[in-house]
């Protein structure tokens, strides 16, 4: 395994820059400009021979298909989207000023590993990780908070990926005690033979569609029927266990909490095939016999399995997930939809990637400080002339020459409002953090509409379609941030005493992440002398930025 | 309402320019100024469809097609309708509107899981990663939307959800989602009058169409587009059309006082004010176990009263011919019944339920053998399913979308209309 020296530097240095996405004040005067262009003792806390590589083959596709990137995004751009990606949020005014008056030239590493360091990094990713494992509705009996909890210490933690997902898998026990069983059970709410956790846990762990052949070898890929049932057999021990309770009020029978517990069964798994004959399948890893110890339980066998793949698919497919995070789209389309059907875009850059994280010992975070340091993740949103046929979403192979525009999810835009809001509190790390989830998760069930199907699937309304528009437009978070309070930003910006032109500009770094151009600047003067009542043109002005289509982007 | 304390320079600043004239007014915007329909207004001729889409996947085998003698045949039994052919004993209701409705037997589908089953039998194409296929219902939107300038609400509405989306159609044309209660939220803008409205719209524009100029892909300017088809709708009457508390109680009590009743009856509210395609979502049909308590006692009792009484309402206010009833979900369940008297997933052999828009009622088209499990006669695709609904709505059938990729795609996947519906 290989070792990063540079890794090795002070973590007090770490410590010193402690991430605050608390804004006392936007409009404070600027302490780093004081530091003029002062070179920092700050160093690379990551290999830059991954990244130089990545570069390497990124750029290598833009001469192979002849297109030429586009240019870097601005600072304050490209600060956006970084806070978005990886804290789940809009940059607070405050940090803006702080990084666009930095003069480091490493301020851009400086910037990522702040964040990677920060509360909301942690939030983020444990929101990332709970929708995607148990969905933004929480099934029958499962505990989110269980489940939560269980995130929010791996990525605190930096736990090794490998670690977490063998957790998951193999976890046993109370529902509140032990958050990691949360996966299993949300996946066992019916009496299915264990076929949806199969599914799931092949897509999201090892971006592999099987569901397909629970019934039929895959019309596309090379899973054949057996292998979904081998695959299967390995969840046929873990069995949910419901307790129940006497309400002692009431007298009657109500919930009590849940439980995964391991039986001893031993058997075959059998089921049957087309024509109608039975089959029989064995625990098997992709067609491979594994080994069992006494006492060993299967999901254990099963990820000591995954672990020891000498394939890595493991790593493979979070490395693609993980780049489609950032660029919007990932090296297979979808992500979770990986095999020799379906080949990727860059093949060795995923696998360099994939290599890389392996041998990092599945650092999560190592792998996200290689990606976003990359020089693709600077690029700029716009498409220049020479780039035009990289439009992925035209269905064309993404070649990564621009960034592509993605929208916020409704955690990203409900944390960046209460940032876009307040002038004190910085999101959802300030005060009561369960208290905060509890009325953002209150506030997204008006997007979520579940099928009621043995899939567990769910669509959301928050598409960008008419009810997301409507609820931009009057709903109570834009109404809450544009009320202009006292204590809220927009209060303060308004009260300040600046010029116009500056508190214009202030609102337009607020919620946009960059300037207002001289053009957009005296259309805005414009209608806001029409108001009247100048109270009034701020707070419509700061209603119009929060609902402009820059606004929604992540760009 | 404004609780800010402005700086008194700014008062000036504004008073100064209000009093000197400049800039007075604000730009008309288009969108604002559509014209004040009346809601109440029939609008004859205007064709719809209302999908009626069983979620989960319906048992089918016990519904339209039964096999009385079978080991597949379950426990009920068939009975005689106004039409020309036999249904389940559990739907009496809709058995006496029959002689107006049909059933395809020999529906054959292929998808057995139910995301790809739901996006084929919404799309006519079977998911492919490279390109999403629009739900029928955005097709229709982006067919006759264009044609019925007096429409101020979406023209592919969704009750209940679940209905897909509108693909390389673009999201004008995705479905607008609510709930069968027809409370549609955020849809009032609460202090904030028409005025202030448009002011802040003036503001929106300057900054939404600085970020379309700006060359980054279409998704800037489908977001402009939604917000001018939101603020459309938060502006017009026709929103009355959700409010099905509003309708005659006799009526409401008809269609039953359920997620599905209401759904219906706001579906017919909403082809009165014009609106050409909605789907009305009812779930719970993944009947892995207990399936025939479960079907006699809850979901047929429902459905039977529902669409009984939407056959009925639409006859008597002249609409039926006008308006296509189709009710499938994303495939059939096994023939054979499992270990906890359940059925499974099956898409080989399946039936649904059409008829309204002109087409043939009391018809059953194809048959199945005995047993259920295979076809006696020719099969059909969702794309002959949608072909047919085209043809009823008087949509051609020679319309070819082209995706972004520059991809030719025959609507309906080049279905064929099916001979047995059509006169």
């Amino acid at each position: 395994m290989r070792t990063f020296e540079f890794m090795r530097q002070s973590q007090a240095l770490l410590a010193a820059a402690a991430f605050c996405v608390c804004a006392t004040g936007v409009l404070a005067t600027q302490p780093a400009s004081l530091k003029g262009a002062e070179q920092s003792d700050y160093r690379l806390k990551y290999d830059p021979a991954v990244v130089e590589k990545i570069n390497m083959l990124i750029s290598r596709g833009y001469e192979d298909n002849e297109v030429s990137p586009s240019e870097q995004a601005d600072d304050v751009t490209w600060l956006r989207r970084v806070y978005l990606d990886l804290g789940g949020h809009i940059p607070p005014l405050k940090d803006i000023e702080q990084f666009t008056s930095d003069k480091d030239p490493n301020k851009y590493a400086k910037v990522i590993d702040k964040l990677l360091d920060s509360d909301s990094y942690v939030n983020n990713w444990t929101t990332v990780w709970t929708n995607e494992l148990i969905g933004r509705q929480t099934p029958r009996r499962t505990s989110r908070e269980g489940m939560e909890k269980f995130l929010r210490e791996a990525f605190a933690k930096n736990r090794p990926w490998v670690d977490v997902v063998s957790d998951l898998l193999t976890a046993e026990g109370h529902y509140e005690e032990n958050g990691a069983v949360n996966y299993l059970l949300s996946q066992m709410t019916m009496r299915d033979e264990g076929v949806q956790v199969t599914a799931k846990t092949a897509r999201v762990f090892l971006g592999t569609q099987v569901q397909c052949t629970q019934c039929h070898n895959h019309p596309f890929n090379d899973w054949k029927q057996d292998q979904f049932w081998e695959f299967n057999s390995f969840f046929r021990q873990v069995r949910r266990v419901d307790h129940r309770k006497i309400d002692p009020e009431t007298g009657r029978q109500v919930d009590d909490y849940s439980e995964l517990v391991v039986d001893d069964f031993s058997g075959p798994v059998y089921f049957e095939k087309r024509s109608g004959l039975m089959q029989v399948a064995y625990p098997k890893y992709f067609g491979a016999d594994v080994e069992f110890d006494n006492g060993k339980s299967r999901q254990a066998v099963f990820a000591e399995a995954i672990v020891n793949d000498g394939d890595h698919q493991l790593a493979r497919a979070l490395v693609n997930k993980m780049w489609g995070h950032f660029f919007g789209y990932g090296f297979t389309r979808p992500v979770d939809d990986m095999g020799p059907h379906n080949p990727p875009s860059h093949p060795e850059l995923l696998e360099h990637l994939t290599d890389s994280f392996v041998a990092s010992g599945y650092d999560y975070k190592m792998l996200l400080r290689w990606i976003t340091n990359s020089e693709a993740y600077r690029l700029s949103s716009e498409f220049n002339p020479k780039n035009e046929l990289d439009n992925p979403a035209a269905g064309e192979m993404p070649l990564f020459s621009h960034m592509y525009i993605k929208s916020m999810q409704a955690e990203q835009l409900f944390d960046s409002l209460l940032i876009a809001g307040s002038s004190t509190v910085g999101g959802v790390s300030q005060g009561n953090y369960a208290q905060m989830m509890q009325k953002r998760n209150q506030w997204l069930q008006q997007f979520v509409t579940t099928f009621g199907t043995d899939e567990n699937d769910e669509s959301t309304t928050f598409n960008g379609s008419i009810p997301q528009a409507l609820m931009m437009m009057n709903g109570e978070l834009i109404d809450a941030a544009t009320k202009g309070e006292p204590g809220s930003l927009l209060h303060k910006v308004v009260t300040s005493g600046e010029r116009d032109s500056r508190k214009i500009q202030l609102l337009y770094l607020a919620a946009l992440g960059r300037n207002p151009t001289g053009r957009d600047l005296s259309a805005v003067k414009k209608l806001m002398q029409v108001s009247g009542d100048p109270g009034t043109a701020y707070q419509d002005l700061y209603w119009a930025l929060l609902n402009s289509n820059e606004f929604i982007f992540i760009r | 309402m404004s609780q800010m304390k402005p700086g008194s320079m700014d008062r000036r600043h504004f008073m100064r320019h209000l009093a000197t004239g400049s800039a007075m007014t604000i730009p008309a915007f288009h969108f604002l100024n559509h014209l004040q329909a009346n809601a109440a207004e029939v609008r004859r001729n205007q064709k719809a469809c209302i999908l009626i889409w069983l979620s989960g996947g319906p048992p089918t085998i016990d519904m339209w097609d039964l096999k009385p003698g079978s080991k597949n045949g379950g426990e009920f039994k068939p009975i005689n309708t106004a039409g020309d052919l036999q249904i389940c004993e559990h739907m009496p209701k809709i058995a006496k509107q029959m002689d107006s409705l049909s059933v395809i037997r020999t529906m054959s589908t292929r998808e057995a899981d139910h995301t790809r089953g739901r996006y084929y039998m919404h799309t006519a194409y079977v998911p492919n990663p490279t390109v999403i296929h629009p739900s029928f219902g955005s097709v229709v939107s982006h067919t006759l939307a264009p044609q019925r300038k007096d429409l101020e609400i979406p023209a592919f509405i969704s009750i209940g959800g679940g209905a897909g989306s509108s693909g390389f159609l673009g999201m004008t044309h995705a479905p607008f989602v609510v709930d069968s209660n027809g409370q549609i939220r955020n849809a009032d803008p609460t202090g904030v009058d028409r005025r202030r409205l448009e002011q802040r719209l003036a503001m929106w524009d300057v900054v939404e169409s600085g970020f379309i100029n700006s060359d980054r892909g279409d998704l800037p300017q489908a977001h402009k587009d939604v917000y001018h088809k939101a603020v459309n709708l938060m502006t017009s009457s026709q929103m009355d059309a959700f409010k099905v508390a509003t309708e005659d109680p006799k009526i409401q009590e008809a269609y039953g006082n359920n997620n599905l009743g209401r759904g219906l009856l706001m579906a017919r509210r909403l082809v009165e004010v014009g609106v050409p395609f909605i789907e009305v979502n009812f779930g719970g049909w993944d009947l892995h176990n207990d399936v025939f308590n479960t079907l006699r006692d809850q979901r047929l009792p429902t459905l039977d009263q529902a669409i009984a009484a939407l056959t009925q309402d639409l006859k008597s206010r002249g609409m039926l011919d006008d308006t296509v009833i189709l009710c499938m979900g994303e495939f059939g369940r096994t023939p054979r019944i499992n270990q906890d008297v359940g059925r499974d997933h099956w898409a080989s052999s399946w039936s649904l339920l059409i008829g309204g828009g002109g087409l043939n009622g009391g018809v059953a088209v194809g048959e199945t053998d005995k047993d259920g499990v295979g076809l006696e006669s020719k099969s059909y695709l969702p794309g002959d399913v949608w072909a047919t609904v085209s043809k009823a709505m008087g949509i051609p059938l020679n319309i070819v979308h082209t995706s972004k990729r520059g991809r030719p795609m025959k609507i309906a996947n080049g279905g064929t209309p099916i001979d047995e519906l059509i006169s």
